[in-house]
């Protein structure tokens, strides 16, 4: 059998699980509604107008997303490598130590240049 | 008795339908169990390390703690804020709790076993890629986080999300550089094949810095205290999941619970020899055997738990700049260093390479080590120096020490001259 079938499986039933959850909730639950409920929390004060959607964040988030992509698909690029270790011998070490230093070139230089610091 | 790679993967192979729905099951409920016991545990140990009693009222010892709230949390009203874009605020915490269970999947809990007269593992599924598999599941399980914090439409969950996925992401890239060496002695991304790997020496043992930079990063990865940041609730209320009530909230809290435990277990897998016995003690798999060696699995994965509860009530929180500094420019560097010192070694007797050449090598990066820890020191030296001089305005408050100060103190300087 797909060995991909089982995670099917107890996909399945997690998202079955979370479904109901959820549905259950709607029914046990009571609805007293009141229109200071329904507001977004703010410890109280008037809610700020559109935190989502017309809200800004930090530029910084967007790029340690950029780098985490930059880095993931490194290390996605050493795993192949690392499993067939043995059979590549001092080869598969020479490319590698060239490919990461090639990568860490790259981190250098977004350390350098601040990439890396939260202020 | 599995002593070899890929008996598990075509044991597997011979399960027929019904004996996978049943241990999906089965792995579920035991998730969901342990999850419950989780809560209660995690709340009495924490108290027994304030001096308090903890929950001890609901059944015996408060040992239904768990289930309590989770009952009155199924009879709490289902809020959903005016300024909340609906369909995803419902999605999301769907997102986190079925990718949560679908890690499970590929973690090996006993060794063969005999499952209603079915010769069988307790795993679901054996993947030639396994750990790749978790590690992909677990960016998918961001997407739950994110997008509740997003769709809360309200400013302290948005904020939260952004920095508890920021976290997630940068801890990622640690954790996945740590199991390199793994798969470097293993020969594989399955997990089964680890466990088999792991039959003299535990990787912990052999591989110690790849063992402690996984664990560090498996604490920034969960979003736990000293590094949860995400929730920190002087500032941020509670995070992504501040607009969230009743059942929804329940399953933001059993996802990140049974993170824990999937983290847990996947140490235990890697690192811990999975469940075979502590070396040393003379069990074998003939003898205490089959089913007794999920005990094994349990008490490694509950020393974790005890491990993350333990930091909880010992270690205040990180700063977030500092948090971020120490993954980005400390675990990531140094576990780029220790591949390549592991893999050097590695090559170096698999060669056949004499003995004082591999001596050599080790004493080389130890002296580099140290070349670059005292010239740190150093520099870390210089700059309290100039701290301790840095009084143009006499501030009261301490200043945190960063490149910006330095830069401060150079402007200074020159002002003064």
């Amino acid at each position: 059998m797909n060995p991909y079938v089982p995670i099917l499986a107890i996909g399945a039933i997690g998202f079955g699980f979370a479904v109901f959850s959820v549905a259950i909730a709607f029914i046990t639950g009571p609805k007293r509604y009141n229109r200071a409920k329904a507001d977004a929390y703010e410890c109280g004060i008037e809610p700020s107008p559109s935190a989502a959607g017309g809200g800004r964040f930090p530029v910084k988030y967007f790029l340690t997303a950029m780098l985490f992509i930059v880095f993931d698909i490194e290390i996605v690029f050493l795993y192949p490598w690392a499993v067939t270790f043995d059979q590549l011998g001092l080869f598969g070490l020479v490319e590698m130590i060239l490919f990461i230093a090639t990568v860490f070139v790259a981190y250098t230089y977004v350390w350098r240049r601040g990439g890396l610091e939260w202020d | 008795m599995i002593n070899s790679k890929g008996m598990v993967a075509q044991l597997l192979g011979q399960d027929p339908g019904w004996v996978i729905a049943l241990k999906g099951l089965l792995i579920f409920i035991f998730c969901v169990v342990l999850t419950i016991m989780a809560v209660w545990g995690e709340r009495r140990i924490v108290a027994r390390m304030q001096m308090r009693l903890g929950p001890n009222r609901v059944g015996i010892f408060g040992i239904i703690q768990g289930l309590a709230d989770g009952v009155k949390l199924a009879l709490k009203e289902d809020l959903i804020p005016k300024t909340a874009d609906k369909i995803v605020f419902i999605i999301a915490p769907i997102i986190s709790a079925t990718t949560c269970f679908m890690a499970f999947a590929v973690i090996p809990l006993t060794g063969e076993v005999s499952f209603f007269g079915h010769k069988t593992v307790m795993q679901l599924t054996d993947l030639p890629v396994g750990v790749l598999y978790v590690l992909a599941i677990a960016s998918v399980g961001v997407y739950g986080i994110v997008l509740a914090g997003w769709s809360s439409g309200s400013t302290y969950p948005l904020l939260g999300g952004l920095r508890s996925s920021a976290q997630v992401i940068s801890y990622e890239v640690a954790m996945a550089l740590s199991l390199v060496a793994v798969f470097i002695y293993a020969g594989s991304m399955s997990t089964s094949d680890i466990v088999v790997a792991q039959d003299r020496w535990w990787y912990a043992v052999i591989l110690f810095p790849s063992f402690a930079i996984y664990c560090i990063s498996m604490v920034g990865e969960t979003n736990r205290a000293p590094f949860d940041l995400a929730e920190a609730e002087g500032e941020l209320v509670g995070g992504f999941h501040t607009e969230y009530s009743s059942l929804k909230f329940a399953l933001f809290f059993l996802a990140e619970y049974i993170n824990i435990l999937a983290v847990s277990s996947l140490a235990t897998t890697l690192f811990l020899g999975g469940y075979r016995a502590f070396p040393g003690l003379g069990f074998t798999e003939t003898w205490l055997g089959g089913w007794f060696t999920l005990f094994w699995f349990f008490a490694k994965v509950l020393i974790f738990f005890f491990v993350f509860v333990w930091l909880r009530g010992t270690l205040p929180r990180l700063r977030y700049d500092q948090f971020m500094q120490f993954g980005w420019k400390t675990l990531i560097p140094v576990s780029l260093a220790w591949i390549l010192i592991v893999s050097t070694l590695r090559v170096m007797s698999d060669q056949g390479a004499p003995q004082y050449l591999i001596f050599g090598f080790a004493f080389a990066v130890v002296l580099i080590y140290l070349v670059i820890s005292n010239y740190s020191d150093n520099a870390k030296a210089k700059l309290a120096t100039d701290y301790k001089n840095f009084t143009p305005e006499n501030p009261e408050f301490p200043i945190p020490i960063s490149n910006r100060t330095e830069q401060v103190i150079q402007i200074r300087d020159e002002a003064k001259k």
